[in-house]
């Protein structure tokens, strides 16, 4: 089971003056249970090609399928298909539009047209997602909530479609440190229940920590595609491409430069230390 | 010159009664030319802060000074809005024009300067931010850094002494951001150009003279960088980030390595591990 893209490539406002190619033959297999992080700069692609991933956007050539389906038919399995990828965008506080939290979670799976006691079953679960106590909160509008939660409950409109492949764009920016822990915590919890996460980022220290596989989109091109220790080991690449190394390795690379013998892809925080520590204790065995 | 808040008080309107101020007897001095950074937690009072420093918020109690003119005193609130720029977070929210150039004009002209001085200004602006090839362009196919540059620039053109910049890298990729910090750190060093600087990346905030913390409305302590960036518990418990190169030298020492306290930077370290070979 996977998200395929075969030979995708997109062009925007075909046969006019603006005409422009933004992502140009993609391809890659995403599977399931991977937790796969997109990086790039602005401009790269991303946001193009992971439209590709649910059917927002159709490929001008090329295909998409999700667990074997071409998603860009007209046919019926190619609907269920699409919606097994949910898609949560920047910002997405700014899409709360109900007047209380529960109807505007509810929204998603009554539109999937299950019925009101599945939808208040669904309901309940989101917002347990969103660390929110049913009973206080669901007849409370969202327009009163702090950003974090905001941000928690629109996540969790999303997350009541139960997708099996969850896309997320920059899901903690704005958000302070514990704010942000508190999402990925989330997220890590969704993933290790069995969700494919498909995280868009430009924090290469978070992508380090969170992801199995990291690709890396450059000109609209699929630049690179590995685990975290072997893009970041790729600093040429990266640089080239408008992005840049987690600070961790930024550090390493660093006493590396001052003679330090120390092991500049670790991407954790004491895997450095120790490999400080042996670096620093073999100098002194030397002499 | 300086800007000076005594005492500041601000509730929200609309608030409601038992919650706490947004901030609560806020006492800070920025002297002319000087790179202070906030940090401090979603909800701390940095955002509140720095819409007081040019009057966009008003203090419920309290005062701010700039160059001694109150923002509460409407004559001088165009005069303090001149000396005070600001740019926000997100870059789309403040870029008003369709063409580069018309933007960075934009507060000059309802200034009423006149138009050869307006050419003049928009001119040297966008060469102080690296941006006069982008002079007829269209803002809103800029990328994030070259829209947040174009804001920059807009508040150069008022002759601003002081930019107030509310987490400008937060939506940017890391070229952005490096783009824009490096601006930001030219105009202070090469210009002199006071900066208020609110993040909630440490290593950018390592680049300022002084680093104020907040929390809940209140100001929980200040210092330089050094002072600020290697109290790790503190940052841990406030739930703020720390450098990389102080979490390492952190372990480093626990593990047994005799290294100095005042670790920050990368190179800081680099050099003290080599004063122990």
């Amino acid at each position: 089971m996977s998200i395929t893209l075969n030979n995708v490539t997109h062009t925007y406002m075909t046969g006019t003056p603006f005409e422009r190619t933004a992502i140009k033959n993609v391809s890659f297999s995403i599977n399931e249970g991977e937790f796969v992080a997109i990086i790039g700069h602005t401009g790269s692609g991303k946001s193009t090609l992971v439209q590709h991933l649910n059917g927002l956007l159709s490929p001008t050539t090329g295909t998409v399928t999700v667990d074997g389906i071409d998603i860009n038919t007209k046919k019926a399995e190619s609907l269920a298909a699409r919606r097994k990828v949910g898609m949560v965008f920047q910002y997405p506080e700014y899409q709360l539009f109900e007047e209380t939290i529960a109807a505007d979670i509810a929204f998603g799976p009554r539109n999937f047209g299950l019925n009101e006691d599945e939808v208040d079953e669904r309901v309940r679960e989101a917002m347990d997602f969103a660390d929110l106590d049913y009973e206080q909160y669901a007849q409370r509008s969202p327009f009163q909530l702090s950003g974090g939660q905001m941000r928690r409950v629109a996540i969790a409109g999303v997350i009541a479609l139960k997708p099996r492949y969850l896309i997320l764009d920059e899901p903690a920016a704005g958000l302070d440190p514990i704010g942000k822990r508190i999402i990925f915590d989330k997220i890590k919890g969704l993933h290790e229940h069995g969700t494919t996460v498909i995280l868009v980022s430009h924090n290469m220290d978070d992508v380090a920590k969170m992801a199995d596989r990291i690709f890396v989109m450059h000109q609209g091109v699929l630049a690179a595609n590995g685990t975290p220790k072997e893009i970041f080991a790729q600093r040429d690449l990266l640089k080239e491409a408008g992005l840049d190394v987690p600070p961790v390795t930024e550090t390493l690379r660093c006493l590396k430069e001052h003679g330090f013998a120390v092991d500049d892809t670790v991407l954790d925080i004491d895997e450095a230390a120790k490999s400080v520590l042996q670096a620093v204790r073999g100098d002194r065995h030397a002499e | 010159m300086q800007i000076e808040v005594k005492n500041l008080c601000h509730h929200y309107v609309g608030a409601e009664d038992n919650q706490p101020p947004a901030l609560d007897h806020v006492n800070l001095t920025i002297d002319e030319g000087e790179f202070v950074a906030i940090i401090g937690t979603n909800g701390s009072g940095k955002s509140t802060l720095a819409k007081h420093l040019n009057g966009l918020l008003l203090p419920s109690e309290g005062e701010c000074l700039v160059d001694g003119m109150s923002t509460l005193d409407y004559e001088y609130i165009w005069d303090i809005r001149q000396k005070v720029g600001m740019v926000f977070q997100n870059p789309d929210n403040q870029l008003v024009a369709t063409v580069v150039e018309e933007d960075v004009a934009f507060g000059p002209e309802n200034n009423g300067v006149p138009p050869e001085e307006i050419r003049r200004r928009v001119d040297d602006a966008l060469r102080r931010v690296g941006m006069e090839a982008f002079r007829d362009h269209a803002p809103h196919r800029l990328s994030g850094g070259q829209k947040q540059r174009i804001a920059i620039a807009g508040a150069l053109a008022m002759d601003s002494r002081w930019l107030v910049l509310d987490e400008p890298t937060a939506m940017l990729d890391p070229q952005g951001r490096q783009e824009v910090l490096g601006i930001v750190k030219r105009l202070h060093k090469e210009e002199g150009i006071g900066i208020v600087y609110i993040t909630h990346y440490m290593e950018e905030a390592v680049a300022a003279d002084r680093v104020v913390v907040m929390k809940n409305g209140v100001i929980l302590t200040e210092g330089t960088p050094h002072e600020i960036f290697t109290q790790t518990k503190m940052l841990e418990e406030l739930g703020l980030t720390v450098p990389v190169a102080t979490l390492l030298a952190d372990r480093l020492r626990a593990a047994g390595l005799d290294l100095p306290q005042n670790i920050i930077t990368d190179e800081e370290l680099a050099v003290a591990l080599c004063q122990l070979r």
